[in-house]
């Protein structure tokens, strides 16, 4: 008992200098050019202060992962929120290794902002250490999923370093394609920190939404009731075929198409779209303020780094993240599918989408040894690359059943 | 067929960008950087790039092509990703028996989308013949892609040029050249060059007036052992296909049964099955579940049987035991290559029926118990004293039938209707009655036996998944062979570094197949220790 709450505890704690230790990396990149000041020494001196941060963050991380499995009695990889929080854990031990090689303070400035994204990103999952369910009972769970994050966490620095090398490298004087899809790369972020923004907030104020549908389902007790969709954000689509039987904040819009089936598929439809609404408003915001592009924001923090060096650290980080996610995602995973199931693979949505990842790191893997592909083209692979990551754990997780679909949000 | 001739007098095969003996580019004029030949396979000649006018040199030409291979590799990912947009058709929720149900199944659920789905295919996309036609060329590609290469590359790696044409050190994207410096011979300045080298941990190959250094040669076969890992794998996958070599089926076992597996010689028995519920004390933190449990392990304890008949047609099973423990969910039993997980329960399903017997006209006396079996009714039970029950008449899964009688829809006892005959007074009555759906229908107006209604007996089944995959060792060996490439591949990087006198110039040059930085921070190292007046050019070769 105590134990969990101390990893509750420091958990918060490495949240909390994540985001101190981002904020000085920002101050660090873009304070450079602030009056009287050497921006080298400038450079240097806040991004020790912001890397220590970062380090004592991930030492309390450290902390929760292991009071967390002692607590807990098995690794915190069983639940949505576990296998986000560690999966952040996973990103902050690759950049600190990255660093090591390549001693570039920029990185930080890149990987702990999507570091504290992701961890705000599990704080909205239940957080509660459930006793584990009969087929997660294995210690294949341990192996499979933390070398899975492992990977996945190696090749979001990947993904870091292809965006600053996007931003370092897209003129920004004109419009381009390249301009468009880099908004559009960084709107998608936004929406991701609206949704976590927008789910926090509403989880607090209790301004329900309950609707009841024209079905029937089996409950705890063994007996029959109509099913029930609980909103905790206000309603803009309401579930096909359904009463409202708690008013919330505001009357939905409009219905969901009936095809969306489940009792929850109406809900996830409307978390997507005020997740959609409040990126696109922020990201008005934000260019209303400036009056400039994001890119054209964010340019003036990589000035001066050599391109081809963010474009070797985006490689290298997916080249040893590739491997490493094979054998979690892909090896490990058929070895406790063939133990639990008899079946190696099974084509599972999950499964699938693990392949697809793989799929697309190889193409990424031989198009590099291509003439041309170098650079540019490559940083945008990291980037799509990185997208196919998230859409396997968001999306395939909670919109698509299958066997890997966690409880949650 | 011409052979090239090098000015330096080396014969080079067909197909040769960069002369096997001196290094200079053949045929080509080097005039920008770009000019200059991959340097993959050091110039070597390769099959896809020197024959191109058969049929059989097309085809091999198109597989050797890793753009080609890219290109299958994308489709089969964007067909993989469709594939998951709805339920294939395996993983369908309700039950659909026939191909028109699974037809309205997609449209009904998911609507003109849901119909268009079904109708490409969609539904059965990982078996359907142009996914596994898209697999076969991906590994078709793989296998024409190594030799293509592993050939030329073979040859490159097993002789290491070291006396290189200029133009050949100049095309390096690492690449200085600088005066001798003062007062240092030629042959110092290669053995501290060498000196230093070596520290770094390269392999030196030297002659008085040039030097070669290289480490991690290795690393350049990576790619060809993990393709080797993934041809093992995917014969795995097809060795499946032979008789013997796989399978997979179902059984249920209710407790007490023995079934036999189909297609083996074994028997299976259910001696009991179990489902455990995590307890509240047991739990690390306090849960509000809303009445609900969460469940802690689903078990069977079975006993595994050989029939020794098995190949005697028509003989009676001889069975002995071979195995017998709990078959719990991560614990497959396994004997020999057969293994059975615990994959399915049907909790309290109805074992038998109870009743008690009594005399109506004698004050209710109880006269004793009858136990309807529903899996195995009995024809006949003696109560004693005179008094026995005939079983006449049993449908499991009662239905009244069309034409007015009474018929079965299952053969599971679902809702089992049975007609019993009693005789008592030692066959000197007899009395009919029926029971169904929880009542007693009696024969006569005023009978003389009546029938309590006892609690049944509630028995668990048990499905069991029996699967033999005699491929597993060779796929999980596939795989340990991939990784061990990749690993080979990705985490070290091959890298030359040259030094060579011409003229009065000393000329370094630097080749790498990744980590450019790390290379140049050794040739920075290089340089400073050995006190040479170079400068690296910066070139991209992008």
């Amino acid at each position: 008992m105590q134990y969990i709450q101390l990893s509750d505890w420091l958990l918060d704690i490495a949240f909390l200098l994540y985001v101190l230790s981002s904020i000085v990396f920002v101050v660090a990149m873009t304070g450079k050019n602030w009056a009287g000041r050497d921006p080298k020494q400038h450079e240097t001196r806040f991004g020790r202060i912001a890397y220590w941060l970062a380090v004592i963050g991930f030492i309390a991380q450290t902390g929760y992962v292991v009071t967390r499995w002692i607590g807990g009695g098995h690794s915190p990889t069983s639940n949505m929120f576990e296998f986000m929080a560690f999966l952040d854990f996973c990103i902050i031990l690759a950049y600190l290794i990255i660093y090591r090689i390549y001693k570039l303070t920029v990185i930080g400035a890149f990987v702990l902002p999507l570091g504290v994204i992701m961890l705000a990103y599990s704080y909205v999952f239940p957080a509660e250490v459930t006793p584990l369910i009969p087929s997660l009972q294995s210690y294949w769970l341990h192996i499979h999923v933390t070398t899975a994050a492992l990977g996945e966490g190696i090749l979001a620095v990947g993904f870091a370093a292809g965006l600053m090398y996007l931003i370092r490298t897209v003129p920004q004087n004109v419009s381009t394609r390249s301009t468009k899809w880099l908004e559009v790369v960084l709107a998608v972020v936004l929406m991701l920190v609206g949704f976590i923004g927008m789910e926090s907030t509403f989880a607090r104020l209790d301004q329900k939404t309950v609707f009841e549908m024209n079905k029937e389902t089996k409950n705890a007790m063994g007996q029959m009731e109509k099913l029930q969709a609980e909103y905790t954000m206000p309603a803009i689509v309401a579930p096909a075929d359904s009463t409202i039987i708690k008013q919330g904040p505001m009357s939905p819009l409009f219905t969901a198409p009936s095809w969306m089936e489940g009792k929850d598929a109406a809900r996830k439809l409307n978390t997507m779209l005020w997740s959609v609404i409040t990126g696109v408003v922020l990201y008005g915001v934000l260019r209303l303020l400036f009056r400039k592009r994001l890119g054209a924001i964010i340019q003036p923090s990589v000035d001066g780094i050599d391109p081809e060096l963010l474009d070797e650290i985006s490689y290298r980080a997916i080249s040893i993240g590739y491997p490493v996610f094979t054998l979690g995602a892909l090896i490990f995973a058929m070895i406790w599918a063939q133990e639990a199931w008899g079946r190696f693979w099974g084509w599972d949505p999950k499964e699938v989408w693990a392949l697809i990842v793989w799929l697309f790191y190889s193409a990424y893997l031989h198009l590099r040894l291509s003439r041309g592909w170098i650079g540019a083209k490559s940083a945008w692979m990291s980037v799509i690359g990185f997208v196919i990551i998230l859409i396997t754990l968001v999306v395939v997780n909670l919109v698509i059943a299958g066997l890997h679909s966690y409880a949650g949000v | 067929m011409d052979q090239r001739k090098c000015e330096c007098g080396h014969t080079n095969p067909v197909g040769t960008l960069l002369c096997e003996s001196c290094g200079k580019p053949l045929d080509i004029e080097v005039v920008e950087q770009s000019d200059f030949p991959d340097m993959r396979y050091e110039g070597m000649a390769r099959r896809s790039q020197t024959y191109t006018k058969k049929v059989i040199d097309r085809v091999w030409n198109w597989f050797s092509s890793v753009k080609i291979a890219i290109g299958i590799i994308i489709v089969i990912l964007i067909a993989s990703a469709v594939g998951t947009i709805f339920p294939q058709q395996q993983y369908i929720p309700v039950p659909v028996p026939t191909e028109p149900d699974v037809a309205r199944f997609y449209t009904d659920t998911y609507g003109q989308l849901g119909t268009i789905y079904y109708g490409l295919g969609f539904h059965n996309l990982y078996s359907s013949w142009w996914f596994v036609t898209l697999l076969v060329m991906l590994g078709t590609s793989l296998v024409i892609c190594s030799l293509d290469r592993v050939i030329p590359l073979y040859k490159a790696l097993t002789k290491p040029r070291l006396n290189q044409h200029k133009s050949f050190l100049k095309g390096q994207k690492l690449f200085a050249e600088g005066p001798m410096p003062e007062g240092s011979s030629q042959e110092e300045l290669l053995r501290m060059a060498a000196e230093t080298l070596r520290k770094k941990g390269y392999r030196i190959f030297s002659t008085d007036r040039a030097l070669m250094a290289e480490k991690g040669r290795f690393s350049r076969w990576g790619p060809y052992i993990n393709h080797i890992g993934l041809i093992l794998f995917l014969i795995g996958v097809l060795m499946r296909s032979i008789p013997g070599f796989f399978m997979d089926e179902y059984v249920w076992v209710r407790e007490g049964q023995t079934v036999a597996i189909p297609d083996t010689p074994y028997y299976v028995k259910n001696v009991s099955y179990h489902t455990e519920y995590w307890s509240e004390s047991e739990m690390p933190e306090q849960l509000d579940l809303k009445g609900g449990v969460i469940p802690k392990s689903f078990q069977t304890d079975a006993i595994l049987y050989l029939n020794k008949n098995a190949d005697l047609p028509g003989a009676k099973p001889e069975l002995v035991e071979v195995k017998n423990g709990p078959i719990v969910v991560n614990h497959p039993m396994e004997h020999e290559s057969l293994y059975l997980y615990q994959s399915g329960v049907q909790e309290m399903q109805l074992g038998a029926l109870n009743f008690n017997l009594v005399d109506l006209k004698n004050g209710n006396k109880e006269l004793g118990l009858i136990k309807i079996d529903l899996y195995n009714p009995p024809k006949e039970q003696d109560l004693g004293n005179g008094v026995k029950v005939r079983t006449l008449d049993y449908f499991p899964d009662f239905i009244m039938g069309k034409d007015g009688k009474p018929a079965t829809q299952t053969n599971l006892p679902k809702n089992p209707m049975v007609a019993i005959e009693i005789m008592g007074e030692n066959g000197n009555l007899t009395e009919k009655m029926v029971y169904v759906e929880g009542t007693i229908i009696t024969q006569k107006t005023d009978p003389r036996y009546g029938l309590v209604i006892r609690k049944p007996d509630l028995i668990d089944i048990t499905g069991l998944n029996v699967r033999m995959d005699k491929a597993v060792p060779l796929i999980y060996f596939g795989s340990f062979i991939f990784m061990i490439g990749v690993a080979m591949g990705l985490f070290w990087q091959h890298r030359r570094i040259w030094v060579q006198f011409q003229e009065d110039n000393v000329l370094l040059a630097g080749h790498t197949n990744k980590n450019w930085f790390g290379l140049r921070r050794e040739v920075d190292g290089l340089i400073e220790h050995t006190k040479l007046p170079l400068t690296i050019e910066e070139k991209t070769k992008a």
